[in-house]
C-alpha cells in the first residue's frame, strides 16, 4: 500500500501525485520509472516515470494523463487514499555528460511533448547540474496543455514553447526550433526527446541531416518491468532491446519507430472496450 | 484419476485433473508392493521415502503419508501435480517396469497429491530465536523452500518479491488449469505463520542493490530464477500478435486477463494460434490459447514427440483438447499484414540426424521444404534464460557463460561471501522440485555458516 500525500490538477487530464515512497526516493535517478497497480486484484500495472523525488521527504511526484482505464482510475484517487503497488526505481537512468570543455559550457537541449514534459524536466534538472547550458522546447496542441512551464523555466536556461494552434508561445511542431538549433554553430552536443512517439519519430528526423547525438525516452507497452516477458521490446539498430531493462532510453536515431508506434497499438481494441466497460468515461 | 471431459475443460480455467477420492488414493498405494531396493526413491530429487508414505496410505492413514512427504518435501500439494512423474520417481517403479509401461507404474504423484490436498499440515515449529537475519531474494519454489528451513532454524527471515504478488513461475507462469493459485497462496501463508516476512513489490538490485542488503542482512538467498524469455532471433518476430509465453501466460495468469468484466489487463484474441516450442511451457501457451478463445492452435516443434521435454500428462491434455501437433517443422519466418499484425507463418520441415551431445537426434532441417499456413498470433515458448538483474548490478556474484550464479557445491554460496543461491537462477530453467531441492540444500549451507559467524 502506498499513500497519495498530494494531488494536483496541471491541465485538463493532467494531474500531479506525491507518493509516499522512502526506498524509491532515495535510489531513483533521472530517466527512471516506476510501475504501479491502483486497487488490489483487478487492476492493471502502468508505468510512469518519476518526475521528481525528495529523499529527505520520502516522497517522489508523478505526473499523468488520463488515457485511459488505468489512469482515469488513479486520477480518481485523493489525498490519503493508498494505492495497491508501487514499484521501482526501474529502467536506467539517463546518461548524463558534461558537455563542457576547453572553457565553452556544453549544450543540451531538451524536448517535451504533451506529457513528455513530465520525464523531461528532472532530465532537464540532470544535465544542467552536470554543467552543461540546457535549452528546453515544450511543445502542445494547445495552451491549456502546456505544463511545468515555471519549473522548467527554473531548470533551462531557456525555454521555447510552441503550440500547434497557436494559442501560446510560437506555432508549430517541436521540430522546427530543434532544427534551428542544430544549424547553429556549434550545434548542441546532444538532444533529448521525450514525448508522443510520432513527435520522437519526426525530431529524431530533424536531427539527423546534422549528425546531432539524439537520445529518445521510449514509452512501450509493460508488464513486469523487469525483463521477464519481452512486451516492451523495440528493434534498436536492428538488434531486439528490451525498453524496461534496456531503456527506457535509446538512440533515436537507430530506433525502429514505425514498429514501435504499431506496437504501442497491439491492444487498441481490448483498451477501447475497457474504457466502455469501466464506465469510467461518461 | 478423474478429468473435466476435453471438450468442457478446453474452454474453462478449473483445474483439469480433479484428484483422487480417499478409495481410489488407498487402491492406487495398495498397487505399491514395498520393494527393499526402493528403486523409486533414486529418481525422486528430494529422496522422499515412496514406499513408506504409500503403505500409511494405502491404509488410509494419510496424516502419516503426510508426515513422511514433508519431511523431504515442503510442496507436496505443487510437485503432486507438476513433476514429470514419468522421468523421475515413477520411471524407475517396479510396477511399471513388470509391466513395461512407464504409464502403468503406481502413480506416486496422485497420491502425493491427495494426501497434500486433504490433509491440514502440522504446524511448522520453529527453533528458539538466533537474532540472525536472513534474505530471501525471490519467491518461487526454490525461495519457499529456503525460507521456511531457515525460518525453521531460528533465524529471521525476509522474502522479497519483485512482483506485487508472490509464488514465482507457480503464479504467474503455470496456469490455474494445471495449479490452482489457491495451493501456492496456502503454502506462502504457511510461511507466514512461521514468522517470515514477506515483501513484495521490491526488485533487488533496483529497489535496493543487493550489496545494501548485505548490511542488514546475515545472509542472503538469490532464488531470482530463469526469467529471461528467449526469442528465436527469427524475420517477423517483433510483429504484432507475437508474445514471448511469459508476457502471453502472465497476462492469464498473474493479471487474470481472461475475466475480461474485471481485469484491467487486456489480451490478445487470437483465433488462429501458432505455439513454438516443446516443454511444458509450450504445452501451457497452446491449452492458454484454447482458453482464451482461440479455433485453431498449433503446435510447432522442431524434434519428434519422443524427444518434446514436457510432461507426458500435458502432452495427452493438450492432444485430447484438440491442439494440433506439428513436429519435425520448425518456424522459419513470420508475415505480416500492411499493419505490422500477424499473418502467417513460415515453417521448414525437418528431420533426425544423428545423436547430439545431449544423446537426442539432432533436428536437421530440409532444404526446400518450406510451407506457410495463415495464423494471427504467434507464442514462442523456446525457452528462457537466468534472470540477470542481480549479477548485473552485483559485481561480487560470478555467473558463467550463459548468466548461471556460480555456486560451490558444497556450501552453496556464491563467490560473494554470505550470500547464497538456488533454483533455476543456478541451473537455468529445470523444474520445480529441482528448485525446491536447491532451496533446501541452500537453507543447509545457511544454517551452517549462520552458525560459524
Ligand atoms: C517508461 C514509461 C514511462 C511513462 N511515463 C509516463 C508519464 O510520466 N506520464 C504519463 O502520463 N504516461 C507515461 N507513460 C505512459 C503510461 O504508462 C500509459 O499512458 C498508461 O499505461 C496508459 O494506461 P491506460 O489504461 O490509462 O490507457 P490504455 O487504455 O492502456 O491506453 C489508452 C491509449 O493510450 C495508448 N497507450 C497505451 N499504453 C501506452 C503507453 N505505454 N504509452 C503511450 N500510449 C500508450 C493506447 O494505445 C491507447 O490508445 C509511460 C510509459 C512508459 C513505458
Ligand atoms: C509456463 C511454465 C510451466 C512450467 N511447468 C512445469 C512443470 O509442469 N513441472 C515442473 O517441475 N516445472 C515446470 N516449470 C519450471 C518451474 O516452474 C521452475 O523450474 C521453477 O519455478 C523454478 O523455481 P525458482 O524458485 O528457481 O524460480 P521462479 O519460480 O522463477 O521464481 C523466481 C522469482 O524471483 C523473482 N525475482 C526475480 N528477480 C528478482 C529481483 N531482482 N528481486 C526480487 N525478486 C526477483 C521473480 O519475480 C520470481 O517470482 C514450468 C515453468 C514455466 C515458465
Ligand atoms: S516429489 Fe515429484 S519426484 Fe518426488 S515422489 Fe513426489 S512426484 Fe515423485
Ligand atoms: S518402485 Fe514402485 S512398487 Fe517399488 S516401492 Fe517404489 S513405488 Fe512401490
Ligand atoms: S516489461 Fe516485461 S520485459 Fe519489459
Amino acid at each position: 500500500m502506498t499513500k497519495i500525500l498530494k494531488k494536483t490538477r496541471l491541465s485538463e487530464n493532467v494531474w500531479r501525485m506525491t507518493l509516499e515512497a522512502p526506498l524509491i526516493a532515495r535510489e531513483r535517478l533521472a530517466g527512471q520509472f516506476i510501475i504501479l497497480r491502483t486497487s488490489e486484484e483487478w487492476s492493471e500495472r502502468i508505468p510512469l516515470t518519476i518526475a521528481d523525488a525528495d529523499p529527505a521527504a520520502g516522497t517522489i511526484d508523478i505526473i499523468f494523463q488520463t488515457v485511459g482505464a488505468s489512469t482515469k482510475e488513479l486520477s480518481l484517487k485523493n489525498e490519503g487514499d493508498c494505492i495497491a503497488d508501487l514499484v521501482g526505481p526501474l529502467g536506467k537512468p539517463t546518461h548524463i555528460t558534461d558537455y563542457s570543455n576547453a572553457g565553452r559550457k556544453g549544450w543540451v537541449v531538451v524536448v517535451g511533448g504533451g506529457i513528455g514534459v513530465a520525464p523531461a524536466h528532472p532530465i532537464a534538472q540532470a544535465f544542467k547540474a552536470a554543467g552543461n547550458r540546457v535549452s528546453v522546447i515544450m511543445g502542445a496542441r494547445t495552451k491549456e496543455l502546456i505544463i511545468m512551464e515555471d519549473e522548467m523555466r527554473r531548470a533551462a536556461d531557456d525555454v521555447t514553447i510552441v503550440t500547434d494552434d497557436d494559442s501560446y508561445g510560437r506555432k508549430g511542431l517541436v521540430t522546427e526550433p530543434l532544427k534551428e538549433f542544430c544549424e547553429m554553430s556549434p550545434a548542441p552536443d546532444e538532444v533529448v526527446v521525450v514525448g508522443p512517439p510520432v513527435m520522437m519519430k519526426f525530431a529524431a528526423l530533424a536531427t539527423k541531416p546534422y549528425g546531432v547525438k539524439t537520445i529518445a525516452s521510449l514509452n512501450s507497452i509493460m508488464i513486469d518491468g523487469t525483463g521477464m516477458c519481452g512486451g516492451c521490446r523495440v528493434t534498436v539498430g536492428g538488434e531486439t532491446k528490451f525498453v524496461c531493462v534496456d531503456g527506457p532510453e535509446f538512440d533515436a536515431h537507430a530506433v525502429d519507430f514505425d514498429n514501435f508506434i504499431k506496437r504501442l497499438g497491439t491492444f487498441r481494441k481490448e483498451e477501447a472496450d475497457h474504457k466502455c466497460r469501466s464506465g469510467l468515461f461518461g | 484419476m478423474p478429468q473435466q471431459e476435453p471438450q468442457v475443460r478446453a474452454h474453462n480455467m478449473d483445474e483439469v485433473a480433479l484428484g483422487y477420492t480417499a478409495e481410489m488414493a488407498k487402491a492406487e498405494a495398495s498397487r505399491c508392493l514395498n520393494c527393499p531396493a526402493k528403486p523409486c526413491v533414486q529418481g525422486c530429487p528430494v529422496k522422499i521415502d515412496i514406499p513408506a508414505f504409500l503403505a500409511a496410505a494405502a491404509k488410509g492413514d494419510f496424516k502419516d503419508a503426510l508426515g513422511v512427504i514433508r519431511t523431504s518435501s515442503l510442496l507436496p500439494a505443487v510437485c503432486g501435480r507438476v513433476c514429470p512423474q514419468e522421468r523421475q520417481c515413477q520411471k524407475f517403479c517396479t510396477v511399471g517396469k513388470m509391466l513395461k509401461d512407464v504409464s502403468k507404474a503406481v502413480a506416486i504423484g496422485r497420491v502425493e497429491r491427495f494426501c497434500a490436498d486433504n490433509v491440514e499440515p502440522e504446524k511448522t515449529a520453529c527453533a528458539a530465536p538466533t537474532g540472525k537475519k536472513v534474505a530471501v531474494i525471490g519467491s518461487g519454489p526454490a525461495s519457499v523452500t529456503c525460507a521456511a528451513d531457515c525460518a525453521r532454524a531460528g533465524h529471521a527471515v525476509t522474502m522479497f518479491e519483485a512482483f506485487h504478488k508472490t509464488g514465482g513461475v507457480l503464479v504467474y507462469g503455470i496456469p490455474e488449469f494445471r495449479l490452482p493459485k489457491r495451493i501456492v497462496e496456502k503454502e506462502i501463508d504457511g510461511l507466514k505463520a512461521m514468522g517470515v516476512k514477506v515483501v513484495t513489490d521490491f526488485v533487488v538490485g533496483k529497489t535496493r542493490k543487493l550489496s545494501d542488503l548485505k548490511k542488514e542482512f546475515d545472509a542472503i538467498f538469490v532464488g531470482t530464477g530463469a526469467g529471461l524469455p528467449k526469442f528465436m532471433g527469427i524475420e517477423g518476430e517483433n510483429l504484432i500478435g507475437v508474445f514471448s509465453a511469459n508476457e502471453y501466460l502472465t497476462r492469464a495468469n498473474l493479471m487474470k486477463a481472461y475475466i475480461e468484466d474485471k481485469a484491467a489487463t487486456p489480451f490478445w484474441h487470437g483465433k488462429k494460434v501458432a505455439v513454438l516450442g516443446g516443454g511444458n511451457v509450450a504445452m501451457d501457451a497452446a491449452r492458454m490459447a484454447l482458453r482464451l478463445g482461440a479455433d485453431e492452435v498449433h503446435l510447432i516443434y522442431r524434434r519428434s514427440e519422443k524427444e518434446m521435454p514436457a510432461r507426458i500428462e500435458e502432452v495427452h491434455h493438450a492432444k485430447e483438447e484438440g491442439v494440433v501437433f506439428h513436429t519435425l517443422e520448425n518456424a522459419k519466418r513470420i508475415l505480416g499484414d500492411e499493419q505490422d499484425r500477424v499473418r502467417a507463418i513460415e515453417c521448414l520441415k525437418y528431420e533426425l540426424g544423428e545423436p547430439d551431445a545431449s544423446g537426442r537426434r539432432s533436428p536437421v532441417a530440409i532444404a526446400g521444404s518450406e510451407f506457410e499456413f495463415p495464423v494471427d498470433t504467434v507464442v514462442v515458448a523456446v525457452g528462457s534464460g537466468a534472470n540477470p538483474l542481480i549479477a548485473a548490478t552485483t559485481p561480487e556474484i560470478e555467473v558463467d557463460r550463459k548468466g548461471h550464479v556460480i555456486i560451490d557445491e558444497k556450501t552453496r554460496m556464491t563467490t560473494m561471501p554470505g550470500v547464497f543461491a538456488g533454483g533455476d537462477i543456478v541451473l537455468g530453467a529445470a523444474t520445480v522440485i529441482l528448485a525446491m531441492g536447491e532451496g533446501r540444500a541452500a537453507a543447509a549451507g545457511i544454517n551452517e555458516w549462520l552458525k560459524n559467524s
